[in-house]
């Protein structure tokens, strides 16, 4: 008798701990518009600050679109939700893409969203470093999982493939700070700002940029094409309609962010409690330098930039040849920009200039 | 030293035990803070950097990182960061706890058919061992695949996952326990004509209870690690997972924030073992004089669950 009571007490307490699992949760739905997934290839930051500020501006709304937003994750590749119908677009980079569609994934870049590379392989000023032939003898750090391309190029384009030592990176700085790498790999809007928020121990002061050099692959020419809007060919032209509002929605995001940096920096701040200010303002000023000017308006693929980026990558050996069928199409961003231009929309920003962001410490 | 003048001191008194742990604790804090701090010293004046460099780069100073709880998370924000990982924990935490339950109802239920059945503990239990071999980071992915196509919420895969890391523990100490009564009572049972049934409730389970709590706290433990791994791929915005990657990727710069969210992480899984002592406590303590479980057994079988 006093066993069972202490098994039912077991399971009273086993209960409780499940409604207490269970008790949140819960959605909300939406009425009569059309939902629509976007995948992102990283957590919410700026780099994706143009469809947060979609979303928050009502600009999807505008169009019918209840647009929800997938962050990315780790292990998790756009590309491949994409294709599983997990959403209807995703954000990814060109060359990932092409590799993946040799895999038999078959979707099509509707927006080239990013027009120049951010990618920057960075070194310490007194070693002096200011080309891919410096790097011969050192050790020359990347992330791996195809953000090591342009990098790869380099060497390819350099003919230093057998004199450097490739060494993986972390994603943070230690690797070069601690001077164990002699040429890290950095993104402008990302990592390079992690340096500049880090205390020199020596001085006590946030390090320079003085103190460091850095080899643009956007600069030596194996700049690769970066995020890019996606939609499964399959799905595309049934749904052109949604695929159009979706753009349109999403260009006058970047737009909004173009012109309202504040505003913007804000509505990114609300997507994660732990993202830093000035980080973020420096990310946003960078992605935006990136986007405009857009010289044939934005989201449209620059063809000397596309034919880099295949040629870079059957060079570097990721992919075994030119793409076949449909890889990107201009039309449907292209109806879009000629409707925003209409209404008076600067869609090319020739007039764009960077701010000057001060980091502080962290990031904060 | 300082422990041990701690002990000197509360026997003297005779503190009550509660009061006496707590100084422990304390005191052992300030021994770990104490060794970290004085790392950072010894190593910078000897000029030594290995294993670890004592730069605050590295190695932040334990007071930055009381200070980085105590601050706003960024410039302007209105939340310290301690209740912003608290939230973040509590989150976790209520994926953990659901995995945990799932995993100790899987746990026990394979338990009882194994010590029904010798044939399907044979058969059946390298394939638990080997679903502990395969690396959790290669099942979260998949899960989480799986659960976005059924339009599951994300947090119920990441229940799932931890789950994963929860029902072996379980399903071998529960095993172990059940298999504990000497074969006199079971001989017992049987000839005042008890059912299987009667036996299990009656014998074997509260036998097994003490088994089933040790591996119940490893399995609390695990539950809070699988719900963190479980995240990552989830791309879960709101627990311990998120907060984890985005503090590591800024290690460089706020070194102070990571280890800040570790120290939460950890608490996350101290309070929910706590609470298993607690529920074990009010289950088994309560009538003591039903539990002769041997020392010796159960810290074999102890050992067994954490390997």
């Amino acid at each position: 008798m006093s066993k069972s009571r202490k098994l039912g007490r077991l399971v009273g307490v086993m209960l409780a701990l499940s409604m207490v699992a269970t008790a949140c949760g819960g959605d909300s739905s939406s009425d009569e518009l059309t939902p629509i997934k976007l995948q992102l290839q990283w957590v919410a930051q700026s780099q994706f600050a143009g469809y947060y500020a979609a979303v928050d501006q009502g600009f999807y709304e505008d169009e019918g679109l209840d647009v929800t937003i997938l962050e990315g994750a780790v292990e998790i590749v756009p590309q491949q939700v994409l294709a599983s119908g997990g959403a209807e677009f995703a954000i990814s980079w060109v060359p990932k893409v092409l590799a993946s569609r040799e895999e038999g994934v078959d979707i099509v870049n509707i927006a080239q969203v990013f027009q120049r590379s951010p990618t920057l392989q960075v070194s310490w000023a007194d070693d002096n470093i200011s080309s891919p032939n410096d790097w011969v003898g050192k050790k020359v750090g990347n992330w791996g999982f195809g953000n090591e391309l342009e990098m790869v190029a380099a060497l390819v384009k350099f003919g230093i493939v057998d004199q450097v030592e490739q060494v993986p990176q972390n994603f943070d700085m230690n690797g070069l700070l601690n001077r164990e790498i002699d040429a890290a790999e950095a993104m402008i809007y990302n990592e390079y700002a992690q340096l500049l928020e880090t205390v020199n121990e020596e001085t006590g002061e946030l390090y320079q940029p003085s103190d460091f050099t850095y080899v643009s692959y956007e600069d030596i020419g194996t700049a690769m094409l970066q995020d890019a809007v996606w939609a499964r060919a399959d799905w595309l032209p049934d749904n052109e309609d949604t695929a159009e509002k979706f753009l349109r929605a999403s260009f006058r995001g970047w737009i909004y962010c173009r012109d309202n940096f504040d505003a913007c920096v804000d509505i990114v701040l609300q997507n994660g409690t732990t993202l830093g200010t000035s980080h973020q303002q420096w990310q946003l000023n960078e992605i935006n330098n990136i986007i405009w000017p857009s010289p044939d308006g934005i989201g449209i693929v620059n063809q000397g930039s596309w034919d880099q980026t295949v040629q870079t990558s059957i060079d570097s050996g990721f992919i075994s040849g030119a793409p076949t069928g449909t890889v990107f199409r201009t039309d449907i961003a292209q109806k879009v920009l000629d409707d925003l231009a209409d209404d008076g929309v600067d869609v090319i920003g020739s007039g764009f200039t960077k701010r000057t962001v001060t980091l502080v410490e962290g990031g904060e | 030293m300082v422990a041990g003048a701690v002990d000197t001191w509360t026997e003297g008194r005779r503190l009550p035990q509660w009061l006496r742990s707590t100084l422990w604790f304390v005191a052992i804090l300030g021994f770990l803070l104490l060794m970290w701090e004085g790392y950072k010293f010894l190593w910078t004046e000897m000029g030594w950097s290995w294993p670890v460099r004592p730069i605050n780069r590295s190695m932040p100073h334990t007071w930055d990182i009381v200070d980085a709880l105590f601050s706003p998370a960024r410039r302007g924000g209105s939340d310290i960061l301690l209740v912003i990982l608290g939230e973040a924990a509590l989150f976790t935490l209520r994926e953990a706890v659901l995995g945990f339950v799932i995993g100790a109802i899987v746990g026990f239920f394979l338990a009882v058919v194994f010590v029904r059945s010798p044939l399907a503990e044979r058969s059946l239990m390298p394939y638990v061992v080997a679903s502990q071999t395969v690396p959790i980071i290669a099942i979260a992915p998949m899960v989480v695949l799986w659960a976005g196509r059924n339009d599951w919420p994300q947090w119920i895969a990441v229940a799932f996952i931890s789950s994963y890391l929860t029902f072996f523990p379980v399903t071998i100490n529960a095993l172990r326990g059940l298999q504990s009564p000497p074969p006199t009572a079971s001989e017992l049972m049987r000839s005042y004509a008890a059912t299987p049934n009667q036996e299990l409730r009656k014998l074997l389970v509260p036998a097994a209870l003490p088994y089933i709590f040790t591996a119940l706290k490893i399995s609390a433990t695990a539950s809070v690690i699988g719900a963190i791994i479980g995240e990552l791929p989830a791309g879960l915005p709101n627990g311990l997972g998120r907060v984890l990657l985005r503090f590591a990727s800024s290690f460089s710069s706020a070194p102070e924030k990571l280890f800040a969210a570790v120290i939460v992480s950890a608490l996350a899984g101290i309070v929910f073992v706590a609470a298993i002592s607690l529920a074990e406590r009010m289950i088994v303590r309560a009538r003591p004089e039903v539990f002769q479980a041997e020392p010796e057994s159960l810290s074999v079988a102890t050992h067994r669950g954490i390997a």
